[in-house]
């Protein structure tokens, strides 16, 4: 979840203006008595769209592979060493900085495409009246593929309770929403392996169903604020709308523009972090503080990483430098899920419908799932 | 006189879409009257679980990001939601 929307202004010292998961690649619903495809559906665009991506993605594939010979030539005709601090933090922004802006405008495009198919209502639908157990497992998966912003977070709550979705399933959706970030997924396939991928996509996933199996069998109910019980959730069909194969290539350039254009600069923010630990950190000081040695480490990374909020995008390039410096994996991960799952505007936004009580122990056994994650993390990733 | 509600908690995408909305009825030359809603309890009895949503003459055409100008174009020349 992002906090793209948080209008409470309360953002911390390290606040990133963060792509607001997919919420231009919603489903545009069209309210019209027998739902006839808007004319816009058949405009003139559709077959440009289609060419401009397969031209797009065949660029994409043939300039890939020659980032990193690229930068390695720009560094060795510049005035440095290579081998020096600065010619390796060089090294490391010439080839992070396009291939990070590349790799992002591609899970991007894919995710905008693919959650075309997806819609908070849909899935609210799906997880209405289901039970604990299932409906935890259901909402978690749910909760990847729906797009969804901070913003929605509140009506996404009270909609999901008052239709009927028991509240420990909604806590799954609601954690793993952010938890299993698609832009924290791809870029650690494509900068750290695809087993960390896969690894963090699975805890993820299990840390959303555990947490909410947890919050559902305490039977919190009572936490929530008073308000929250008599709302009375009105009835509307929006009727779906059939969209074509251009509108979801359309809706995947649409969060393109939308996403790349905000997060760009903390990007190379992030790119810039990770270039000075890359060339500047020393390696042994680094491995004492983070390393698999280090035990205080990960809780530590995880109450630090909990009130700050940065977008997957910003802090995945200075994992990558930490990873690459021999920090541990696990601490690392821990400390990126602390600070992308849970942050001080979200907690902020939920207070509106949760008591702090609840918010506490919502805090609490999520930073637990991720401190678990992290020491195992540390055991299967020697 | 067409009656819209935005409904949202007044987040930058909420803003964005009254001023599209704004924008593409004085365009169209069709006079509205634009309101914000931004309490949850209000907008719940809306049925919508994502904002913004858009409520065009009591009923919900829209909820969740932003919508397209041409969508917007056929809620505001539609007379009762469907097209002319």
């Amino acid at each position: 979840m992002s906090t793209c929307c948080s209008e409470q202004a309360a953002t911390p010292a390290v606040a990133a203006p963060a792509p607001c998961c997919g919420e231009v690649v919603e489903k545009p619903a069209c309210g019209c008595g027998d739902a006839k495809p808007l004319p816009s559906s058949a405009s003139p665009g559709s077959g440009r769209w289609l060419i401009a991506t397969v031209i797009g993605a065949i660029a994409w594939v043939a300039v890939y592979p020659w980032l990193e010979p690229l930068a390695e030539a720009t560094v060795a005709h510049l005035p440095v060493d290579r081998q020096s601090p600065l010619g390796d933090a060089l090294a490391f922004v010439l080839y992070d900085l396009p291939k990070v802006m590349m790799l992002l405008v591609a899970i991007v495009f894919a995710t905008g495409f693919f959650r075309s198919y997806f819609s908070v209502e849909t899935t609210r639908r799906l997880l209405a009246g289901k039970r604990l157990g299932i409906g935890n497992v259901a909402a978690a998966t749910l909760g990847v593929a729906t797009p969804f912003c901070s913003c929605s977070a509140v009506p996404l709550f009270l909609g999901f309770v008052s239709a009927g979705v028991p509240l420990g399933v909604t806590f799954s959706f609601l954690i793993a929403a952010p938890m299993v970030n698609e832009v924290a997924l791809g870029l650690l396939f494509a900068l750290v392996g695809w087993q960390v991928a896969v690894t963090y996509l699975a805890f993820g996933l299990s840390i959303a169903i555990v947490a909410g199996l947890i919050l559902g069998e305490l039977r919190l109910e009572g936490w929530l604020q008073p308000w929250v019980r008599d709302v009375r959730m009105g009835v509307t069909a929006l009727p779906d709308r059939r969209l074509t194969l251009a509108d979801r290539i359309e809706a995947g350039w649409s969060s393109v523009k939308e996403i790349v254009s905000k997060v760009w600069l903390w990007v190379a923010l992030g790119i810039g972090v990770g270039a000075l630990i890359h060339g500047y950190v020393p390696t042994a000081l680094l491995i004492s503080i983070m390393g698999k040695d280090a035990w205080w480490s990960v809780p530590a990374a995880v109450v630090i990483g909990i009130p700050m909020y940065a977008g997957a995008s910003t802090i995945l390039p200075i994992i990558e430098a930490l990873i690459d410096k021999g920090a541990a994996l696990g601490t690392v991960l821990a400390f990126m899920m602390a600070v992308i799952a849970l942050s001080l505007p979200e907690m902020i936004i939920l207070k509106k419908v949760l008591t702090v009580k609840l918010i506490a122990v919502f805090v609490g056994i999520v930073g637990l799932g991720i401190l678990a994650v992290g020491y195992l993390f540390n055991l299967l990733f020697v | 006189m067409k009656d819209i509600k935005v409904l949202g908690s007044g987040c930058p995408t909420c803003q964005k879409t009254a001023e599209l909305l704004k924008a593409e009825a004085d365009k169209l030359g069709v006079a509205i009257s634009l309101e914000k809603v931004t309490d949850y309890a209000a907008i719940a009895s809306y049925g919508i679980a994502a904002t913004p949503g858009v409520v065009i003459d009591g009923k919900v055409v829209h909820a969740g990001g932003l919508p397209k100008a041409a969508d917007v174009d056929g809620w505001l020349r539609g007379s009762d939601g469907s097209f002319p």
